[in-house]
This record gives C-alpha cells, sequence and structure tokens, in this order.
C-alpha cells in the first residue's frame, strides 16, 4: 500500500496506523516542540499527543490513533 | 536529634515559599513530602497572579495578602532576569469581561476602586474590547483591564524556590505531629525547633474539625491556536460564583500560555475531593467558554485535568500558629488563591514564629478563629 509522507511516496505494509507507517518509512519525528525538539509517538494509545500530524489536509490529527489507507496524504513538523 | 530549625509539611507552592522565607533568615529547613514536589493543587492550578478588590464579592484582606504577594513576586522576579523564564512569567494582564449593563457597572466600581489605590486599572467599552481580543464574541458590553496581572508555570516555581532554599527533601508521609516532632509513616521521627504545616488540604488532618474543606475545579488545554487571546479573560461573574458555597458552578476563565495554547477554566464543586474528570461540569465549563470565544470548538482539546482547591470554612487561609500545638504553625487554606498569596503568606508566617512585627494585620488569617 502506498501513503504519500510529506509529498514523498511510500510503500507500507497495510492494515496499520499512520505512525506504524511512519515508523516503517523511517520518520522518527512527527513534530517539533515549541522549543524546536523533536517529537515522535510514544504511548500510541492517543493519550500523550506527541504524535500529531496533518492527515489530507487536516492539522493535528492523531498518527496512532488513525489507520493509513492508500493515498492518504500525511504531513509531518507540521 | 535535630533534623533541622524549620520542619515544613508539604513541598507544594505554599511550602516552598515557607522554605525560602525561612531559609533567607538564616535557618535550616527541611521539607516533608510524600508525592511529588509542587504536585498537589499546585500542578493543577492555572497560574494566575492577580489582585483582588474588595468590591463585590471581594474582602478587603484577601485584597491586602494579593497586593503584599504581587510585591514580593515582583521582587523575586527582579532578583535575576532567569526568573521571569523558568517561571514562564508573563505580565499578560486580566481583562474582566462584562456581559451586560449590570456587569459593566460592576466593572467601573472595580476599576475605581483599584484606581482609587493607586493600582493601574482601565474601562474599556465595547469597541475598545473588541479592538484588544478580537476573538472575543461580539455584543458584550466591555472589560474592566488590570494590565499588572500576570501568569506563571506554578510547579516550576516551587521547585526553583526549594533549590533556592537549599532545603533538606525528607521523602515521606507525615502522620503525627506533636509540638517539636514529625512522626513518619514509616516510623522515622524528625525533630526541629518549630514545625510550619502547609499539606494543602491534607492538612486539616492536623487540625481541629471544620477547618479545611475541598473545591474540586477542572481545567483544560488546548493545541496552540492560531489566533489566540493576548490577556487573561476572566468573566466578571467569576468573583460572585466562586463565593456561592453550597453550589457547583463553572465560569469562564481563559489564560494564554506560551505559544499560544489556550488554558481553559474553571469549574467549582464544593465538597468534593474525587481526582476523576467529571464530564458534565467540564461539558457545561467548555460551553461557558465557547459562548464567550466562538473560535474555542475549532480547537482540539490536549488535556483535561482535575484539581481539589483547598479551602477554609470561612474562605480565608490559614497563616498562624496551630490553635492547639504548641510550635505549630500554619500555612494552608489558600483556596483558588494559593500560587498569587504564597509569598505573603511566608512573609507573615515567618514574621508570626519568628517574632517579628508583621508587615500585614495577621487577625483575618489566624487560626485561632475556628476554635472559638
Ligand atoms: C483548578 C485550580 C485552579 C487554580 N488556579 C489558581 C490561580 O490561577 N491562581 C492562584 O493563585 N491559585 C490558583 N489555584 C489555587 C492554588 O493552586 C492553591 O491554593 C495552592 O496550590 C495551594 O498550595 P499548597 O502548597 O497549600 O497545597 P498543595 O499544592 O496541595 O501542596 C500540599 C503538599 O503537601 C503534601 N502532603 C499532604 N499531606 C502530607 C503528609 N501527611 N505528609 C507529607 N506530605 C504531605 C502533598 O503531597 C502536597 O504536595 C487553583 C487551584 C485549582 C485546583
Ligand atoms: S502516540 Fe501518544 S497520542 Fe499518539
Amino acid at each position: 500500500m502506498k501513503i504519500i509522507i510529506n509529498g514523498i511516496e511510500a510503500e507500507v505494509p497495510a492494515g496499520v496506523t499512520v505512525a506504524a507507517a511512519l515508523a516503517h518509512a523511517g520518520h522518527g519525528a512527527t513534530r517539533r516542540s515549541l522549543s524546536g525538539q523533536p517529537r515522535q509517538a510514544f504511548c500510541g494509545m492517543g493519550v500523550c499527543q506527541e504524535c500529531r500530524v496533518r492527515i489530507d489536509g487536516q492539522p493535528e490529527r492523531l498518527a496512532c490513533m488513525s489507520l493509513a489507507v492508500e493515498g492518504m496524504l500525511v504531513e509531518t513538523l507540521a | 536529634m535535630r533534623s533541622a530549625d524549620v520542619l515544613i509539611v508539604g513541598g507544594g507552592i505554599v511550602g516552598a515559599a515557607c522554605a525560602r522565607e525561612y531559609a533567607r533568615q538564616g535557618l535550616s529547613v527541611a521539607v516533608v513530602e510524600r508525592a511529588a514536589l509542587g504536585g498537589g493543587a499546585t500542578a493543577a492550578s492555572m497560574g494566575h497572579l492577580l489582585v483582588v478588590d474588595a468590591e463585590d464579592g471581594g474582602d478587603a484582606s484577601e485584597f491586602q495578602l494579593s497586593q503584599r504577594s504581587l510585591r514580593l513576586w515582583q521582587d523575586w522576579l527582579d532578583e535575576s532576569p532567569a526568573h521571569a523564564e523558568l517561571a514562564e512569567h508573563e505580565r499578560c494582564g486580566t481583562l474582566w469581561i462584562a456581559a451586560d449593563a449590570e456587569e459593566l457597572a460592576l466593572a467601573e466600581r472595580k476599576c475605581a476602586w483599584l484606581t482609587a489605590r493607586g493600582l493601574p486599572a482601565e474601562l474599556l467599552d465595547a469597541a475598545a474590547l473588541a479592538r484588544l481580543e478580537p476573538q472575543l464574541r461580539p455584543g458584550l458590553a466591555g472589560a474592566l483591564r488590570v494590565a499588572g496581572d500576570a501568569r506563571v508555570y506554578p510547579p516550576k516555581v516551587a521547585a526553583a524556590w526549594l533549590q533556592q532554599a537549599k532545603v533538606q527533601l525528607i521523602r515521606g508521609e507525615v502522620t503525627a505531629i506533636d509540638g517539636a516532632s514529625l512522626r513518619l509513616a514509616d516510623g522515622r521521627t524528625l525533630w526541629g525547633a518549630m514545625v510550619v504545616l502547609c499539606a494543602g488540604l491534607a492538612s486539616q488532618r492536623f487540625l481541629p474539625p471544620g477547618c479545611l474543606l475541598p473545591k474540586k475545579g477542572q481545567l483544560a488545554i488546548t493545541q496552540r491556536a492560531p489566533a489566540a487571546v493576548s490577556h487573561q479573560l476572566v468573566e466578571l461573574g467569576y468573583i460572585k460564583k466562586a463565593h456561592l458555597a453550597h453550589e457547583d458552578t463553572v465560569s469562564f476563565n481563559v489564560q494564554p500560555r506560551p505559544g499560544g495554547q489556550l488554558l481553559i477554566g474553571s469549574s467549582r464543586q464544593v465538597g468534593r475531593s474525587d481526582a476523576p474528570l467529571d464530564l458534565a461540569m467540564l461539558r457545561r465549563m467548555l460551553q461557558c467558554a465557547a459562548g464567550y470565544l466562538p473560535g474555542l470548538p475549532e480547537l482540539s482539546l490536549l488535556r483535561c485535568w482535575s484539581g481539589i482547591r483547598p479551602a477554609s470554612a470561612d474562605g480565608q487561609p490559614l497563616i498562624g500558629a496551630h490553635p492547639e500545638l504548641a510550635r505549630v504553625w500554619l500555612a494552608t487554606g489558600h483556596e483558588g488563591l494559593g500560587i498569587t498569596t504564597s509569598l505573603a503568606s511566608a512573609e507573615l508566617l515567618a514574621d508570626l514564629s519568628l517574632g517579628r512585627a508583621p508587615a500585614l494585620s495577621p487577625a483575618p488569617y489566624a487560626p485561632a478563629r475556628f476554635v472559638a
């Protein structure tokens, strides 16, 4: 299955979450803190809010709580 | 063996302020804390530093204590530029929002009251308010602006004060207090020349029945808002509601955090000391806030939490000698103002316990009033 991460096509396993897809495609960070530190999925269950990315144009979506689907546009460090 | 000159029970903002004050007097200080430093009510709070006026619902002694404390906050900030940064201090000012003509009349009275005491306050009409905070809904009557009020992040401040005081930190739960010694749950006994009880709501355990009662509150924080607000925004009905003794209330109280997140308050449930979120109250609180800031429902909430305000039976903190135990001193019961009034409370308690002439009149806060 293919999704588009920051404008670049990535082949990811079917049926995974966006957080897993990002990890699979080698993306360490999902966003940056106010002080510029990179952040990434931590709890994997919708609590820590560190995994927020833009999905299909919608900001602040939780990557760990969203399933990746074919052709999805994911933007990190929003 | 003596553990320290002063044994402080509780490492919240009040215990930390007391630790700093006694250390400044050259005394050695040990702080006993059973959980996280700055954790209790201190971590749950908004960190709004505000001057309280005595017009409509306020009280002259609340004004005195908050006024003196803001002076001491300023002194601490002036000690080093690092302090403001560490505290996340920002002089955002308060806008007391008047929804209608009646509230605007209250805003006028408050404005006159404050300016008569030399405090910067100004009245804004509807147009000026809309210019200053365009995110507010149209149709509000105006606001009172108190530019000197500020915001801090209290747990970091408590940690900094404890560090400045070079306290000896003792992990443990105090189970008994008698004069100059403390007994801990694990059987240890600590000795000091005096004991200072700053255990927040839990201080009740060592007090005559009925001195303290819990007032639960809930807060929520949003993602960074694209068009944030720049003042702490509080509805003028807030003080009236805060003093309603037996009713659950919500009020509009929104604070800008660094980076543009919005901290949304607040709720008040008298007699409740349970930790879980009360979703019905939370919903009421958010609806109330959205009534003032129509853009709010667009934002996602990052976290919601609850905290328990340690309130006293008559609304004034208990600062002074323990009503029954010799050499035990109290600083507790600050309800929703403990961050603001921590430093003046510590100063007053040190004045009283070290036999200095107090800077403030101690009578309104004397714990003995509860043992008539
Ligand atoms: C929702 C909410 C919003 C608020 N907003 C503001 C605000 O904007 N501005 C403001 O000025 N105030 C505000 N407050 C009020 C303020 O938070 C409190 O008045 C203040 O934090 C009280 O501090 P404290 O040190 O007395 O208590 P706490 O912070 O509760 O500290 C007491 C400490 O004692 C410890 N302890 C208790 N019992 C024992 C024991 N037996 N042995 C050892 N340790 C013990 C506890 O673990 C705790 O760490 C707010 C409060 C709430 C709940
Ligand atoms: S990883 Fe914690 S909320 Fe997604």
